[in-house]
């Protein structure tokens, strides 16, 4: 039944090929994930779109079993999540691996966007499906922002308290913006419910979103880690059996590294005051979000203003969005690009010393720490990448894909 | 690429850095002496004879002050108690509940029960100890940087005012009446002392002391705040198992699909 690159698929199985003349779903999946041509010289890091979509179905299964027995209500929340953990048959593990899955969740993202950065998959004409990622990833913060009030703990009530009134920072309408957030005058039962039915809506938007971002994906193929364009069927094998198989080798590891923390630390990643039910008479010493915003939260601190804190915090982000932009460089592989390779790797390293400033209380070194580390995450992009493009000469492409990997093999 | 994936490992190792950064950050201000506990390491199971004298700690001298509200007394049979031993553990417990007019009153607790609160409610507990409800031990182990460590540090970290240097007593502008708590966060704490040598007489025979009293109630919370653990450390070995089984077998097939474009 299945065919090569390009013939349409001949179905000999009755009812499947009765389905198909009217709905053609298998002709579809057959050259959409069967024959679909893939460049044959992946490394792991493009297992990672893979491993996020998996970490997001997980979510979202996890998650409706965790609705069938949460109650969001103030008195009764903290409690209700409690009862999931030692009343309701594995509930403990269902919750588990729904916290722990946020963190990893953001990991593959993260590592997804790193590879996007680092080879260039951004550019011409990949640029919506880069713009489509972003949006994924926004979609993203706010529900797991809104997934972490839900067990209405210490920093559940302070972290939403504290994100909520950054919104205040606009101009003349601000306070009535956060009223209208909060749905009164402070975090209260109405925020809870908003944010527990939002947080079960956003993900179901991210679904689609990640259906838009696959659907631009495959009008013109992955990129790769040469950055150049497939040439023939030389260069490329069909997406199955080859990159399911790689892919599913892939998941599996990644689901190891993720069960070690969800059997042996699930807590290691959160915080203990969010195991203290909510209080809004007691602040709790220093407030922290999820270790996934804190480069971003060392962001909004590094700016004395809060409206200016609030702007650069977004902008961090709005950065992104124009990134295909900035970059200048006709290459997209950093492995052609001696000297973006390096600033690349600064830049990681930055965004890890800006989650650290996050980490840490804004005192001392941490305050001039933070930033440097914001100034430099903006000379990257808004200054480094548009003249490095310009400036930086590039090392000779390989004339094909099929031409590096045999270099490879020979070398 | 082999180095590339090498600096990815690097930076996710530095992101976990910096989530133990969070730790250190909100941490109390003396370092906690670190116990060896026998529910540690990834096989680690809680003490049963410890968790039981830990108890008796709770039910003799806490349950005075904190509830344990989401605790029921069923579950004491996880720790290696048969249900007639718990049911004459309870035996003299009673618990407010309505009856059939609607009127509140007060019956024998059932095994179904969650642990008797020493208040009827937060107000009641405030107003007996100096305005501040004492909180609720539930997860008490899970919601204090140092877990354990810092039951154990806590409880006998008390220092009597007469044995502080005045350097002390000036910097915390300590008071006669104060509690000092080399532990505790400010080190002013509103709790007197709980436990002390021979205040519990223990009925299997162990040693009352300050330290063993500190470590049996640390157990006990620990284990109040997870009585799942030991079935998740067991689901985890096989899971992890399983998964590592699966991806040799994965990777074989990867290789096997793989072989002629190589």
């Amino acid at each position: 039944m299945a065919s090569s690159h390009g013939t349409p698929p001949v179905f000999t199985n009755k009812i499947v090929a009765w389905i198909d003349y009217r709905l053609p779903i298998f002709s579809y999946i057959e050259k959409e994930y069967h024959t679909f041509p893939t460049p044959r010289n992946f490394n792991y890091f493009w297992n990672f779109g893979a491993i996020a979509t998996v970490m997001l179905v997980l979510m979202i299964a996890t998650g409706i079993v965790l609705a069938i027995n949460y109650t969001p209500y103030v008195t009764m929340a903290f409690d209700s999540v409690e009862r999931i953990d030692r009343d309701v048959p594995q509930g403990w593990l269902i919750r588990d691996l729904h916290m722990n899955g946020a963190s990893f969740f953001f990991i593959a993202v993260y590592i997804h966007i790193f590879r996007g950065m680092y080879y260039g998959s951004y550019k011409a004409p990949r640029e919506l499906l880069w713009i489509l990622g972003v949006v994924i990833f926004l979609l993203m913060m706010a529900t797991a922002f809104m997934g972490y009030v839900l067990p209405w703990g210490q920093m559940s009530f302070w972290g939403a308290t504290v994100i909520t009134s950054l919104f205040s920072a606009i101009p003349v309408v601000g306070d009535a913006v956060v009223t209208w957030l909060w749905g009164g005058f402070s975090v209260g039962n109405p925020t809870l419910n908003r944010f527990y039915a939002l947080h079960y809506l956003l993900p179901f938007i991210i679904v689609a979103v990640v259906a838009l971002h696959v659907v631009a994906l495959h009008v013109h193929g992955s990129n790769n880690p040469t950055g150049i364009d497939p040439k023939g069927p030389q260069d490329t094998v069909p997406f199955h059996p080859y990159y399911t198989m790689k892919d599913g080798f892939g998941v599996v590891v990644f689901l190891i590294v993720f069960s070690g923390f969800v059997f042996f630390a699930p807590d290691y990643l959160g915080h203990p005051d969010n195991y203290i039910p909510a209080d809004p008479l007691v602040t709790p010493a220093h407030i922290v979000p999820e270790w996934y915003f804190l480069p971003f939260y060392a962001i909004l601190r590094a700016v004395p203003d809060k409206l200016g804190g609030v702007i650069a915090m977004f902008g961090a982000i709005a950065v992104l969005f124009i990134l295909p932009w900035l970059d200048t460089s006709r290459v997209r592989s950093a492995t052609f690009r001696p000297i973006y390779k390096w600033f690349m790797m600064v830049l990681v390293v930055d965004v890890v010393v800006l989650g650290l400033c996050g980490a840490n209380p804004p005192a001392g070194f941490w305050i001039p720490l933070s930033q440097v580390a914001t100034l430099y995450y903006f000379f990257h992009f808004l200054i480094l990448l548009p003249i490095l493009g310009k400036i930086e000469r590039p090392l000779p492409l390989p004339p094909s894909i099929a031409d590096s990997v045999l270099k490879k093999k020979a070398g | 690429m082999r180095r590339l994936i090498v600096s990815g490992a690097i930076a996710l190792a530095a992101f976990s850095a910096g989530a133990g950064a969070i730790a250190l950050a909100a941490g109390t201000e003396v370092p906690l002496p670190k116990r060896h506990w026998h529910f540690q390491g990834p096989f680690g199971t809680y003490d049963r004879a410890a968790a039981q004298r830990g108890y008796q700690v709770y039910a003799e001298v806490c349950a005075a002050c904190h509830s344990l509200s989401l605790v029921a007394y069923r579950n004491l049979m996880d720790l290696g108690l048969t249900e007639n031993q718990v049911k004459g553990l309870i035996k003299d417990i009673v618990v407010p509940d309505l009856n059939d007019d609607g009127q509140p009153i007060e019956r024998p607790a059932r095994l179904s029960d969650r642990f008797r609160k020493p208040f009827p409610n937060q107000l009641a507990a405030a107003a007996a100890n100096n305005g501040k409800a004492p909180p609720d031990l539930s997860v008490i182990v899970k919601a204090r940087e140092g877990g354990a460590d810092y039951m154990y540090a806590l409880l006998t970290g008390y220092v009597p005012f007469d044995k502080l240097t005045p350097a002390v007593v000036k910097e915390f502008s300590v008071n006669k009446d104060d509690n000092f708590n080399t532990y505790f966060a400010g080190h002013k704490i509103a709790m007197a002392p709980p436990l002390a040598d021979d205040k519990v007489t223990y009925v299997d025979g162990t040693k009352s002391t300050l330290s063993q009293q500190a470590s049996d109630v640390s157990e006990f919370l620990a284990w109040a705040s997870e009585p799942w653990m030991e079935d998740r450390k067991r689901t985890g070995v096989r899971v992890i198992l399983f998964l590592l089984a699966l991806a040799g077998l994965m990777y074989a097939v990867k290789r096997q699909v793989w072989a002629d474009k190589h």
